[in-house]
């Protein structure tokens, strides 16, 4: 399963779609298999250098992330968070039923 | 003829002239040239003149103004700004106004610059040629058949074609450089951690920075200095004081090595080549020593950013769910929360958006994870360590910004060509130092004549070395003698 070089199925395409919360049409999965297969054809180098025992590098500076101070903050408004939201009732926001649907 | 932002800003300070004609000369230019190059997705003609008019004011009555007063800049639109839309380029943020503004947007404006429009980009900075934008494609002012890059294409045509006095970019892999070589400006990305990125919309968080394009390295020296420094709002912002990169620009360092990759002369275009020559040959009159370095890893660049950027992209592009803001499906078949963000995701998002999101998703799903992501950040510490041995044997390396001039308007089709445009900027955002993309000359060999740069980069935090070897070419080089023939 983890082999980096085995070719990515239409299957496995369709569970990364799913796992990326991507809606995405059948009749897309073929051409988008094809760019991700040739894609990773070409990260496929990366197997090719030696990295044994080298420490991951996540970011570039030798900085820590700086902690806030545990200090209660002003917030930004209710009215001028909820501006972008598509539904809203009242000072919450609106969404689907979360429980019951169909493939839940 | 262009003006740069230090001249612009020198006339409105000495009475010259005044904010409000300086502004209206920019829209009257603006509304005569977007219908071609697309360089802007919103205008801010009320708010620029109103802000004009008040600098005017101050400086009326002897009130003292920052050291941008007067000064029209254009905004690249994946940063927020309370006044219009932040779009990204993107139908997902279509109608998004920011209840903040960036800390970028609120230095400049405290040092006076007048923030004049927002400039489309390829949909969330992914791309290099704003062929993905989803308000149009961006021209290029040189050849309006051809693309500005990418990602920060409509701040970089804007700047070319005079619309504006300096523009703000983001770079997270070439996204300011490029479109810059592209364009004939300058373009500057500082270290990682420089410059705040709050209200920066995040791509790749260990990647992004933003930075200015512009006419002249001094303008760049000035706006960086206007911007950069600590930001308690973002936690990567470094703590090191600002050097002073203004005053002692024009000092040339007296000695300097410029290191030369082998690695870096395969495969260009024979002008990108020549630009680079001539470069050399200007170092040498400067008393510079060229030294050979050795960077066998920049071919592994573009495989380390496409693990790295898109792992990172996917994670931050998980907040557009369409339930806080952006798009959310009006189809009736979403009936669940998954069905709901999906399909919301899957209209709103563009195709080279999602085939991102699709390959960071993949390299860190279960059982890829450490073939692809941990490997990349190996990768990147080796990549990092080159840069530093290079460094011990030199100060600043040359080379191309980009392997060729500005392509054709669709001439690059497939995603993997496209990656390849970065070949030589990927590694400076990956090892988290500064780099800047300088006009060299021109490839006269396509029809009309375009642009072609050249990139110095730096060691972290050696900005100010940077800019003052970057603006000592720029002397020797002669400035810029000619403008984009398309603009009048």
């Amino acid at each position: 399963m983890s082999d980096a070089n085995a070719p990515l199925s239409l299957d496995e395409v369709r569970h990364v779609a799913t796992l990326a919360r991507l809606a995405i049409h059948e009749d897309r999965l073929p051409q988008l298999q094809r760019e991700l297969v040739a894609i990773l054809g070409h990260i496929a180098q990366l197997q090719s250098i030696d990295t044994a025992g080298l420490e991951p590098m996540a970011h570039p500076l030798t900085l820590s992330n700086r902690l806030a101070d545990d200090i209660p903050e002003s917030a930004m408004p209710i009215a001028d968070l909820l501006r972008n939201a598509p539904a809203t009732e009242g000072d919450f926001l609106a969404v689907p039923k979360v429980l019951g649907g169909e493939s839940s | 003829m262009t003006s740069d932002l230090v001249s612009v800003r020198d006339d409105i300070r000495a009475g010259v002239t005044t904010a409000r004609a300086t502004v209206d000369g920019y829209l009257t230019r603006i509304h005569a040239q977007n219908s071609t190059l697309n360089a802007f997705h919103e205008v801010f003609d009320d708010e620029s003149r109103a802000a004009a008019d008040a600098i005017d004011a101050k400086i009326a009555s002897g009130v003292p103004v920052g050291p941008l007063a007067g000064v029209p800049i254009a905004v690249k639109d994946n940063i927020v700004t309370r006044m219009g839309r932040t779009t990204c380029s993107s139908r997902i943020l279509e109608n998004y106004r920011s209840p903040f503004d960036a800390t970028v947007i609120e230095r400049l404006t405290a040092a006076g610059a007048i923030m004049i429009g927002k400039t489309n980009l390829d949909e969330f900075a992914m791309g290099s040629s704003c062929e993905t934008c989803a308000w149009g494609v961006v021209r290029n002012p040189w050849d309006p058949s051809r693309v500005p890059g990418g990602s920060s294409g409509g701040s970089a045509s804007a700047v070319a074609a005079d619309l504006c006095a300096a523009a703000l970019g983001s770079d997270t892999g070439g996204s300011i450089r490029q479109p810059a070589s592209l364009c004939g400006i300058v373009g500057f990305k500082p270290s990682f951690g420089r410059v705040s990125r709050y209200g920066l919309v995040a791509f790749g968080s260990s990647l992004d920075q933003i930075g200015p394009l512009t006419h002249r390295v001094r303008d760049s020296a000035l706006l960086y200095q206007c911007m950069a420094g600590d930001d308690h709002r973002d936690s990567t912002s470094a703590p090191h004081a600002v050097e002073d990169v203004v005053t002692g620009l024009d000092e040339t360092p007296r000695r300097f090595r410029v290191g030369l990759p082998l690695q870096y002369r395969k495969g260009n275009a024979p002008a990108v080549d020549a630009a680079v020559m001539r470069a050399i040959e200007h170092f040498r009159s400067m008393g510079a020593e060229m030294v050979d370095v050795d960077l066998p890893l920049t071919d592994v660049g573009i495989s380390t950013y496409y693990v790295i950027a898109p792992a990172e992209a996917c994670s931050n592009l998980a907040r557009f769910d369409g339930i806080r803001y952006g798009h959310r499906t009006q189809s009736t078949s979403a009936r669940d929360l998954f069905d709901l963000y999906a399909q919301s995701r899957a209209e709103g998002f563009g195709g080279e958006v999602q085939r991102r999101i699709m390959l960071g998703t993949y390299v860190l799903s279960a059982g890829y994870y450490d073939a692809y992501y941990r490997r990349a950040l190996q990768v990147r510490r080796l990549i990092k360590e080159e840069f530093d041995r290079a460094f011990t044997k030199c100060d600043v390396i040359l080379g191309p910004t980009s392997p060729t001039a500005a392509f054709p308007l669709g001439g690059v089709t497939d995603p993997l060509s496209m990656y390849m445009c970065d070949v030589y900027t990927v590694n400076t955002n990956i090892a988290g130092i500064c780099g800047i993309s300088l006009p060299a000359g021109f490839d006269e060999s396509c029809g009309r004549p375009l642009p072609v740069g050249i990139q110095l980069q730096a060691q972290a935090f050696a900005e100010p070395l940077l800019l003052k070897i970057a603006h000592a070419y720029e002397v020797a080089q002669g400035g810029r003698a000619r403008i984009p023939a398309s603009i009048p």
